[in-house]
């Protein structure tokens, strides 16, 4: 056994126990914030914090409010956003391809997707809410959009671009118009791989706290009238959070664990039942 | 099964859309963050008296002062009073809800509320970064009998804007010429020394964690978090302790008056029991309202803060005003806040 | 017959004129949407350029009381909080993508990338959170004394670890950020290596390479370019990354050597002064630092782009 060889294989076990160590500080970190949730949002959850609106301190309120316009603000998002950008992709793939205005977009595209998204949400505020003269959750709704597109549209490139041209040639060979082609082959070839990338968008705006400061503001009372400020569990999150009230800061961290729950089961069920490789994004 | 979910999801969407709209009116109101958990309280409780619900924000004076100039709020709160020219500038009008204070709180070994005193220059000094030990002779010449440590002093302040740092700023402007000199008063400042702690919260959570620390805080978050508390010594030489009865003191002194739309900062005020960093928050309206029901519905809530809210103000450690600065409050009321035909749009 | 295959065909082609238009305009108006974001940015910021002009980007003053801003403690905050966020993320992305690809036992491979990926998943503001109410407080009494005491004497590296055990300052941040970025970078990363042909893989360990030698020298260089998109989409998250930041950062406006100091990130000093900024100067400031912001990430894809034609090229 020369020296070189008993080098290589000593090198060889330290790269592999350190990547190892890798994977592991990955799942610590993972299991760590995991822990701290449950461990200070549990004993808060009950049918009570679920189902009963915000109340003041010491009001003995919930959560409710605040999840359902969550809820209907995520919807109208994606609802808004989804259709959008996939009509951005199939020009990307389809049509513009490698054209320089297809390259710009899908530059700017990527800026987007980087964007803070409190400047999204200023955005939105100087050019819907202060022409309008109020806050509203259908604001809320646009900014939010402005942050579902970007990421859409680049899961749907990522996922018209695997589906191998031949598919497409075969198509149009039986004479199928550019219509058909798109929704019928490529859309439905890719649809997992589309969905994956809605469902990390909804997920990626469940939590987003900024873009909604200046859009739909918050509502303490109940209100499901997109017309109106509307509450959301990221803000009320927010200002539970840095509140000196026992109660308040106890719905702050069930709300964290609420959010969290909701998305990892959206990441968990993504995955596993599609079974797809997804791209991350 | 996707279907399935599908259709769940489009109808309580729609479910959620179509729950009947608010019988009673819904008025919005946003700004200082001070005042918020009081003015949820009280539209918790007119809602419940009269239907109409009052849904407030706490994104900050700054933020309050900017909807209510574009008009995208019914009202805007402040925790910093507007000068005249401000007010004339986006055709304002101001007036006071409630008193409260700020108080230093510290974390010193063996310290607890109130066995420390410090006079506003000392503050300063120490704000300043002149002042660095705990058993520094200023400090310890106010304080005979109390141990004090030979160890560093590490400054909290805020990181974010607040109109805590304002009054905080303004008492050590008002007590300090180095410090007005340097520093000045401000809801957000170039601090000279310290660390930032984002929210009273993060101001509370740092002194408690950091040995050796002081902070300000709004006296509710001392209260919350058992901080330990100083003795300020006040304009006519007294220590006072932080208190429901210092801050009323204090406002009691206060010289209201309606040609500077009560722009009163109680810092500093005279009178053996004032607590020295008190203040009053404020309310921002249009003075002349487009929509005058809507206004008088506003002010219609205030004055029902000013009467019944009393008691859920000083439950939650705020000072409601005196009966005569309510009663020149509500003179300025039919004064100065009018609709489009120049009419007083209150009572 | 032929009428009504022409009919057909026509509505076809009617049909496919629509989608096409539909497409373009969508995609134009992507483009516009975030060419208005840019320039509203820049219309919200003349006021500040007219007030400070050039010297904005390295003054690093910020008195909202005198209305004299700069942008230099920002500025470094942005960068140094994403380049620590890197130095931790990539080491740490590689050695798991590596672990996913070659070492993890093909039964646990999906769990295993699925708990990953679950890191992304977070929401950004209990990475706040957690990071201030949890993190910080065990971090200051448990891991910086111990970099004071033995890394603050060193020489050359000495400073920057130098100062009381706060809990929060830049160098929190960054490992904030980093745990934030490895799902990103370790996703792809996965990808590509994965892609990596299996006969180049298995032609090395036919000639005796360690598993090591061929990740190192096979795997690596095939997957390059894909390493360095993953990079560059971490680095941007990283760099827009605003509210865990804005919990853990401190946001101090001053420069200091030392990483335990609080600083201040550009989205940071948005998230926790925008609300209660007065004063026209003031608000024209912060969405100068907005538009800055802008200009360096688009920098900084701009540089990647060149870059991964330069990659492609070898």
């Amino acid at each position: 056994m020369s020296f070189l060889y008993i080098k290589r294989r000593l090198i060889n076990v330290l790269a592999c126990t350190l990547a190892s160590l890798a994977m592991l500080i990955g799942l610590i970190w993972l299991g760590w914030i995991l822990f701290s949730l449950v461990k200070n949002g549990m004993p808060g959850i009950s049918w009570h914090t679920i189902f009963s609106i915000t109340k003041s301190p010491g009001g003995g309120g919930g959560l409710l409010n605040a999840i359902a316009g969550s809820f209907l603000m995520v919807f109208t998002a994606v609802l808004i956003g989804t259709p959008i950008a996939l009509f951005v992709g199939t020009y990307l793939t389809e049509f513009g391809q490698q054209s320089r205005l297809a390259k710009a977009v899908r530059f700017v595209n990527d800026i987007l997707l980087s964007a803070p998204s409190i400047i999204i949400g200023l955005f939105i505020y100087q050019i819907y809410v202060m022409q309008v003269h109020h806050f509203s959750g259908w604001a809320g709704s646009f900014a939010l959009a402005l942050l579902v597109i970007p990421i859409v549209v680049r899961t749907t490139e990522d996922m018209f671009l695997l589906v191998p041209d031949n598919l497409r040639e075969a198509a149009f060979a039986l004479g199928a118009p550019r219509w058909k082609v798109i929704l019928h082959v490529v859309l439905r070839v890719s649809r997992t791989g589309v969905l994956t990338g809605i469902l990390l968008a909804v997920a990626r705006i469940s939590g987003e706290t900024a873009p909604l400061l200046f859009t739909a503001l918050n509502n303490q009372f109940w209100s499901a009238n997109m017309n109106q400020p509307m509450a959301n569990l990221p803000t009320v999150i927010f200002q539970y959070a840095m509140s000196p009230y026992v109660d308040w800061q106890q719905l702050a961290w069930s709300g964290a664990l609420l959010i969290t729950l909701f998305v990892l089961s959206l990441n968990i069920v993504v995955r596993v039942i599609f079974k797809q490789k997804p791209p991350i994004h | 099964m996707k279907n399935k979910i599908l259709s769940f999801l489009l109808v309580s969407f729609f479910t959620l859309l179509s729950t009947p709209l608010f019988a009673g009116m819904t008025l919005i109101g946003a700004g200082a963050t001070f005042p918020y958990p009081l003015y949820t309280k009280w539209a918790e409780s007119y809602d419940k008296q009269t239907g109409v619900s009052f849904n407030y924000q706490p994104i900050g004076s700054g933020g309050g002062l900017k909807q209510i100039q574009n008009g995208t709020v019914d009202f805007g709160a402040s925790d910093k009073p507007l000068s005249m020219a401000e007010l004339k500038a986006s055709d304002l009008v101001q007036f006071p809800t409630v008193v409260g204070g700020v108080v230093p709180v510290v974390n010193i070994a063996g310290i607890t509320s109130g066995q420390v005193k410090l006079s506003g220059t000392v503050l300063a000094d120490i704000y300043l970064g002149k002042i660095k030990k705990w058993n520094d002779p200023k400090i310890t010449a106010l304080n005979p009998g109390v141990t004090l440590p030979d160890s560093m002093i590490t400054v909290v302040h805020r990181s974010d804007g607040s109109g805590t740092t304002f009054l905080f700023t303004d008492y050590l402007s008002k007590v300090s010429e180095g410090w007005k000199k340097q520093v000045g008063s401000d809801t957000a400042v170039s601090w000279p020394a310290g660390i930032g702690g984002k929210g009273n919260e993060g101001v509370a959570s740092y002194v408690q964690r950091v040995k050796g620390s002081i902070g300000y805080v709004e006296y509710a978050f001392a209260q919350q978090n058992n901080l330990a508390y100083l003795q300020m010594i006040n304009d006519s030489g007294q220590a006072v302790l932080p208190s429901l009865k210092t801050f009323e003191a204090a406002s009691a002194n206060a010289n209201w008056k309606t040609d500077t739309q009560f722009a009163e900062i109680l810092t500093n005020q005279p009178g053996a029991n004032s607590w020295p960093i008190a203040g009053a928050t404020f309310i921002l309206m249009k003075r002349i309202q487009p929509d005058p029901e809507k206004g008088r519905v506003v002010l219609n809530f205030f004055a029902w803060g000013y009467q019944d809210g009393k008691a859920l103000a000083t439950e939650m450690d705020y000072v409601p005003l005196p009966a005569p600065v309510v009663a020149l409050v509500q003179k300025f009321w039919k004064e100065n806040i009018l609709n489009k035909s120049d009419k007083p749009i209150w009572p | 017959m032929s009428s009504s295959f022409n009919k057909l065909f026509r509505t076809h082609r009617k049909i496919d004129r629509v989608v096409y238009g539909v497409s373009l305009f969508f995609a134009v108006l992507l483009l516009i949407t975030a060419l208005l974001i840019g320039f509203k940015l820049y219309q919200a910021s003349i006021p500040s350029i007219k007030a400070f002009g050039l010297p904005f980007l390295w003054s690093t003053e910020w008195n909202p009381v005198l209305e004299k801003f700069g942008a230099l403690v920002p500025i470094v905050g942005t960068l140094l909080t994403s380049f620590i966020a890197l130095l931790i993320g990539i080491p740490i992305s590689f050695g798991i993508a590596l672990f996913l690809t070659e070492l993890a036992p093909a039964a646990l491979k999906q769990t295993l990338r699925i708990l990953i990926e679950l890191l992304a998943g977070i929401p950004s503001i209990i990475y706040g959170m957690w990071g201030l109410f949890v993190f910080a407080p065990l971090f200051a009494d448990h891991v910086q004394p111990w970099l004071i005491e033995n890394l603050g004497p060193l020489p050359i590296f000495g400073p920057l670890f130098q100062g009381a055990p706060l809990g929060i300052g830049i160098l929190t941040a960054g490992i904030v950020l980093s745990i934030m970025v490895i799902p990103f970078i370790a996703s792809v990363m996965r990808d590509v290596f994965e892609i990596v042909p299996d006969m180049l893989k298995e032609s090395a360990y036919a000639l005796g390479a360690t598993r090591w030698e061929v990740v190192w020298n096979i795997i690596l260089p095939y997957s390059r370019v894909g390493v360095f998109g993953g990079i560059i989409l971490g680095l941007g998250r990283a760099l827009g990354e605003t509210m865990a930041v804005a919990f853990v950062i401190g946001n101090a406006h001053h420069l200091s050597a030392s990483l335990l100091m609080p600083g201040a990130s550009i989205s940071s000093v948005l998230a926790n002064e925008f609300t209660e900024a007065t004063g026209k100067i003031y608000n024209s400031a912060l969405s100068e630092l907005g538009l800055i912001l802008f200009g360096i990430t688009l920098l900084v894809f701009l540089c990647s782009k060149l870059l991964m034609k330069q990659l492609h090229k070898r």
